[in-house]
């Protein structure tokens, strides 16, 4: 699915600060469309077909083989039999969970993310490389580890829980806790794709701005705002994306409770339990379907905002 | 290059793990359920050493453990398991039904339907027992905090679940009142866990619940490893014998070969050393001279069998815990 994304996610080496000559246009014409990279990529890497065919290849292998197993399992269900299991109560109440917690999860770290990335671009401080590799912890470490420490943390005899408790505020074993989980996993995307177009972001941008009247949020709004929207979108949909997935560390923490806190994969799993192999691709396919819908909208609106950019230019 | 020498440490190091199961004339592979590790450590150990007396074989045994349930579709999918000692009949139903590896009437093959050792539902609860919890019913009391895990993905729930029934039909008469009964402790439990560890952990370490259906063996081994002055056991009225199966997984030795030693190794769970080793685990022994020898470690309760109140796995299976059936009609929207 990721490969739905366009390449603003790739992190790109910081170029030296001299070599903005003429700044606004390169950083347009830098995040071109498609088929522009194309044309231009052409004549430096040989062999467009071979790495068509390569992309094509690898793509079928991992993502539309394995998928497509989850299709023609189902395919075995009647399409009544497939309603029912799809829109049952339970599996109904997980949808609104699983998507819903995994939405205010990245919308958290669209906000939090890009604050992140600014600190660590445009402020040298002491320890600044070790925040920045902590950036990527919850990339590495595994799910259940991070699922056990945060309902460590957040239980009832926990360090965070226990204060938290006389205030009337469960998180461990709540809906609360899948989102405080999620937001946990889905941090590292949108400081990583935001912190490659604020590194090459130019600050005489700003300083342009200044002198022709512009206070610093309208700086930030006209000016910076409308570059970094595109990586932004891209973070936000990768969180996202992966938070919709996400089992390993949500399960430690949500307390599974049927029709409150209980995930869609969670269902998927349960389902396999009771050997309902048919049932549980059936849910698998709902999710496949919705997600891929989803992340189709935020790439759609990640072109358009691109198109009116360069319009502009 | 690189290649080569990332490699040779990595063949070096898989050498070294395979190195005592390669010197072993036999492997067998024992797929378990969760809280059976202690058990078949000691008894593996034990057995290795009888078949090495007896034949002059050396044999190794590997155990994998985990949720019931998901152990049998490993097997169903797959993995190599010579002898498979689950927490159910009715996950080995389903590799016999599934995957065609044993026959449908394998529970016939062994002695006491292939059950070698028992073991029974209790309560742990917190030290000085602040509930007042004696027996089912007051699970069902409200502001009492139940910890049980999700039936429909832990065996050991499933006897839990079986037990309340059997206790609310009894005590008020008859299957509706029964539900209504279980219902009602089911509106208590705040956290469903996928498995019987994960609600030890839930209970033990981050304190949450004022008592935690358990079995017996896993409530003993909480007790003994943190300690008596943090939790007691209390044994209610009545509870369920829950019979955890054991059988060779015939495809899979026939393949491998194996079939003598795997044979062996069920039966000498019902010898005199196998059954002492059960006991010293907390699993209830079937043989009467070991059973009476660890009379006073077992509470006397009064236990009925899944067979006699439930017509067996199959139909409680369907009953109680398929879709639609009473545990998800508990958590309907709308339900009592």
């Amino acid at each position: 699915m990721s490969a739905a994304f366009s390449p603003t996610s790739v992190r790109r080496p910081v170029p030296a600060s001299g070599a903005h000559v003429l700044p606004v246009p390169r950083t347009v014409e830098a995040r071109g469309t498609a088929p522009d990279r194309c044309r231009g990529n052409r004549r430096v890497l040989p062999g467009f077909g071979i790495g068509l065919g390569c992309t094509l290849l690898y793509l079928g292998l991992l993502v539309l083989i394995p998928l497509s197993a989850a299709f023609i399992k189902t395919a075995q269900l009647t399409w009544p039999a497939f309603v029912d299991i799809v829109t049952a109560p339970r599996v109904l109440a997980s949808y609104r969970l699983t998507f819903g917690a995994a939405l205010a999860a990245a919308a958290i770290n669209l906000a939090f993310g890009l604050i992140v990335a600014w600190v660590l671009v445009r402020y040298p401080f002491p320890g600044k490389r070790l925040v920045d590799a902590l950036v990527d912890l919850p990339f590495a470490l595994p799910t259940a580890v991070a699922g056990i420490a945060l309902t460590g943390l957040f239980a009832p005899n926990g360090w965070f829980g226990a204060w938290l408790a006389p205030l009337g505020i469960k998180v461990a074993f709540t809906p609360l806790g899948v989102l405080v989980a999620l937001t946990f996993i889905g941090l590292p995307f949108v400081v990583r794709t935001v912190q490659p177009v604020l590194e090459e972001l130019p600050r005489e941008l700003e300083e342009a701005a200044a002198t022709l009247g512009a206070s610093s949020w309208q700086s930030f709004r006209r000016v910076v705002f409308p570059i970094l929207l595109p990586a932004l979108m891209t973070g936000f949909a990768l969180a996202f994306a992966r938070a919709i997935g996400e089992y390993g560390s949500v399960i430690f923490i949500a307390g599974n409770m049927p029709m409150v806190s209980e995930i869609t994969p969670l269902i998927i799993i349960t389902k396999l339990e009771q050997y309902d192999y048919t049932g549980a691709t059936a849910i698998a396919v709902v999710m496949l379907v919705a997600a891929f819908a989803l992340l189709l909208l935020i790439n759609a609106l990640q072109a358009w905002t691109r198109r009116r950019q360069g319009a502009f230019a | 290059m690189k290649l080569k020498s990332f490699l040779a440490p990595a063949t070096l190091a898989a050498g070294l793990l395979l190195a005592p199961i390669a010197q072993a004339d036999t492997t067998l592979l024992n797929v378990s359920y969760d809280p059976t590790r202690e058990l078949y450590q000691e008894f593996n150990a034990a057995f290795a050493k009888h078949w090495r007396a007896k034949t002059g074989e050396t044999v190794a045994v590997k155990q994998s453990h985990g949720g019931s349930g998901k152990q049998a579709r490993t097997v169903i999918d797959g993995l190599d398991a010579d002898v498979v000692t689950l927490a159910l009949a009715f996950d080995i139903d389903a590799i016999a039904d599934k995957a065609k590896l044993l026959p449908p009437d394998w529970q016939k093959r062994l002695p006491l339907n292939s059950t070698p050792y028992t073991s029974t539902i209790v309560f742990l609860v917190r030290k000085g027992n602040p509930k007042a919890i004696k027996d089912w019913d007051d699970l069902a009391k409200p502001g009492v905090s139940v910890i049980t895990p999700n039936p429909k993905t832990s065996g050991g729930a499933q006897w839990n679940y079986l037990a309340a029934w059997e206790y609310g039909k009894r005590k008020f008469g008859g299957e509706d009142k029964a539900r209504d009964f279980v219902t009602r402790i089911y509106k208590n439990v705040p956290v469903l866990d996928s498995g019987a560890r994960g609600s030890t952990t839930t209970f033990v370490e981050r304190g949450v619940g004022d008592v935690f259906i358990s079995w017996e063996n896993e409530a003993f081994l909480a007790q003994k490893e943190l300690g008596p002055n943090k939790f007691e056991i209390v044994v209610p009225s009545l509870s369920i014998l829950a019979e955890p199966p054991v059988a060779v997984v015939d495809k899979n030795v026939d393949r491998k070969g194996t079939r003598k030693v795997a044979e062996a190794y069920l039966e000498y769970l019902y010898s005199d050393e196998g059954q002492e080793i059960a006991a010293r685990n907390y699993y209830r022994p079937t043989n009467a001279k070991v059973a009476g020898k660890y009379a006073g470690q077992f509470p006397k309760v009064a236990l009925f069998t899944i067979n006699d109140a439930f017509g067996g796995w199959q139909k409680a299976a369907k009953t109680h815990f398929a879709d639609g059936g009473t545990f998800d009609q508990i958590y309907k929207p709308g339900a009592p």
